[in-house]
């Protein structure tokens, strides 16, 4: 079966029952995407499939044929980040670091759908990416400081 | 533990063939359930072969069918959020799906996958009660009301597929989630409630969503005072990880007094 990882024509080969989330780190060595708890609660797996943001743990790999898959390492153009990624450097939005890729990942969408966002609405629009470390308050100063 | 097979049909036909000839065969939509349960290896009989109906066109959509609005199976609930008949008919629908996880779910999680895994907290499940869904599958229609038989059990035979929700366009319905956190979390109690005709229904009160059918006749006399006491008689809680049944009757006579004060208009 074949997709296309950030922008690259990939194949695999295998049942495609295996979880994104594996063929992702295991077969095609794009461990930026990070497994937390399996079950679709944390958002530390999350990728962009067509767009939209989606836990990577619960996608069949059979299900991504013909899709465009984002992960992190899609995010940045080369060697340059994007304004995102340069904003949770100066707030200090990342610590431990699990959780980052996958808070990347849906606050880029979240940034595509709406150009005005509140307080709120990146919560919400957060709220399936859970952090042990920040407090959450760095991540969300990040995202509305790209908003302005 | 065995490989499992994953298998793509590309219709409808084909995909109830496939699932009627191949031994201890699983459907496969948006995985938001099941994906957990087949990494986890808890699913019995233990799967041998997947079947994907994610990506069947047939299976997507949201459409008029004659006085009634047809939401397919393996539409996403944002799909259904974002489709204006639905916010226009069925608000109370929209409301849960916006309860349902976060984006990461919304953008994966379907009707068909709620109704197929029958979890009494599944936050879907009172709305199509209370909205008198029917459930449509590859050969017939089922009340909703006669779809769930017990604790993850349903109406469905063996080689059965659902294949959409037909939903009534004429009715008020109210919806009220109370879980731990306002997003992401699995229902405490869970409750839809119409006023014209009375359809109280209630999750995560008893081993499958049901009917509050002795509050419904009382509210059915406008008494609702006399709905919000039989209630209690309507429903079977437990305790368990997420709440205690003393808590869980007490606030499902809250919920439906707040809602049947305040209906929605």
């Amino acid at each position: 079966m074949r997709f296309t990882l950030n922008g690259r024509a990939v194949s695999f080969e295998g049942s495609g029952a295996r979880r994104l989330l594996d063929v992702l780190r295991e077969d095609l060595g794009a461990t930026g995407t990070k497994e937390g708890c399996g079950e679709g609660e944390c958002g530390a797996c999350s990728v962009l499939i067509d767009g939209a943001v989606v836990d990577s743990c619960l996608v069949a790999v059979g299900q991504v044929e013909g899709c465009k898959v984002v992960t992190v390492e899609g995010l940045a153009d080369g060697g340059r980040l994007t304004a995102l990624q340069q904003a949770f450097i100066e707030y200090g939005a990342a610590q431990c670091g699990i959780c980052t890729p996958g808070m990347l990942l849906a606050a880029h969408v979240l940034l595509q759908q709406a150009r005005r966002l509140s307080a709120d609405d990146v919560r919400e629009g957060l709220a399936g990416n859970l952090c042990r470390c920040t407090g959450y308050t760095k991540i969300i100063d990040a995202v509305l400081s790209c908003t302005k | 533990m065995h490989e499992v097979r994953y298998l793509r049909p590309k219709s409808v036909a084909e995909a109830v063939q496939l699932y009627r000839t191949t031994p201890a065969c699983r459907p496969l939509a948006g995985g938001t359930d099941l994906m957990v349960m087949l990494h986890a290896g808890t699913l019995r009989p233990e799967p041998r072969a997947v079947l994907d109906l994610w990506s069947l066109a047939e299976l997507k959509g949201v459409r008029r069918v004659n006085d009634m609005l047809e939401i397919a199976a393996a539409e996403s609930y944002t799909g259904i959020i974002q489709s204006n008949d639905v916010q226009q008919h069925l608000p109370a629908l929209v409301d849960a799906a916006r309860t349902i996880g976060a984006a990461q779910i919304q953008n994966r999680g379907t009707l068909g996958g709620n109704l197929a895994n029958a979890s009494p907290a599944g936050d879907t499940l009172p709305v199509l009660l209370a909205y008198d869904a029917i459930v449509v599958t590859d050969r017939r229609s089922i009340p909703v009301d006669q779809f769930f038989t017990g604790y993850r059990k349903t109406a469905l035979q063996p080689d059965e597929l659902i294949t959409a929700v037909r939903f009534p366009l004429d009715r008020q319905v109210a919806f009220r989630k109370i879980g731990t956190r306002a997003a992401q979390a699995i229902s405490k109690i869970v409750m839809a409630v119409s006023t014209h005709p009375a359809r109280i229904a209630i999750g995560s009160v008893a081993e499958v969503p049901l009917r509050a059918r002795r509050a419904e006749a009382a509210l059915e006399r406008g008494d609702i005072a006399g709905a919000v006491s039989a209630v209690a008689e309507d429903i079977r809680p437990i305790d368990d990880v997420r709440s205690t049944a003393v808590y869980r009757r007490a606030v499902t006579q809250n919920v439906l007094r707040e809602l049947l004060q305040a209906p929605r208009t």
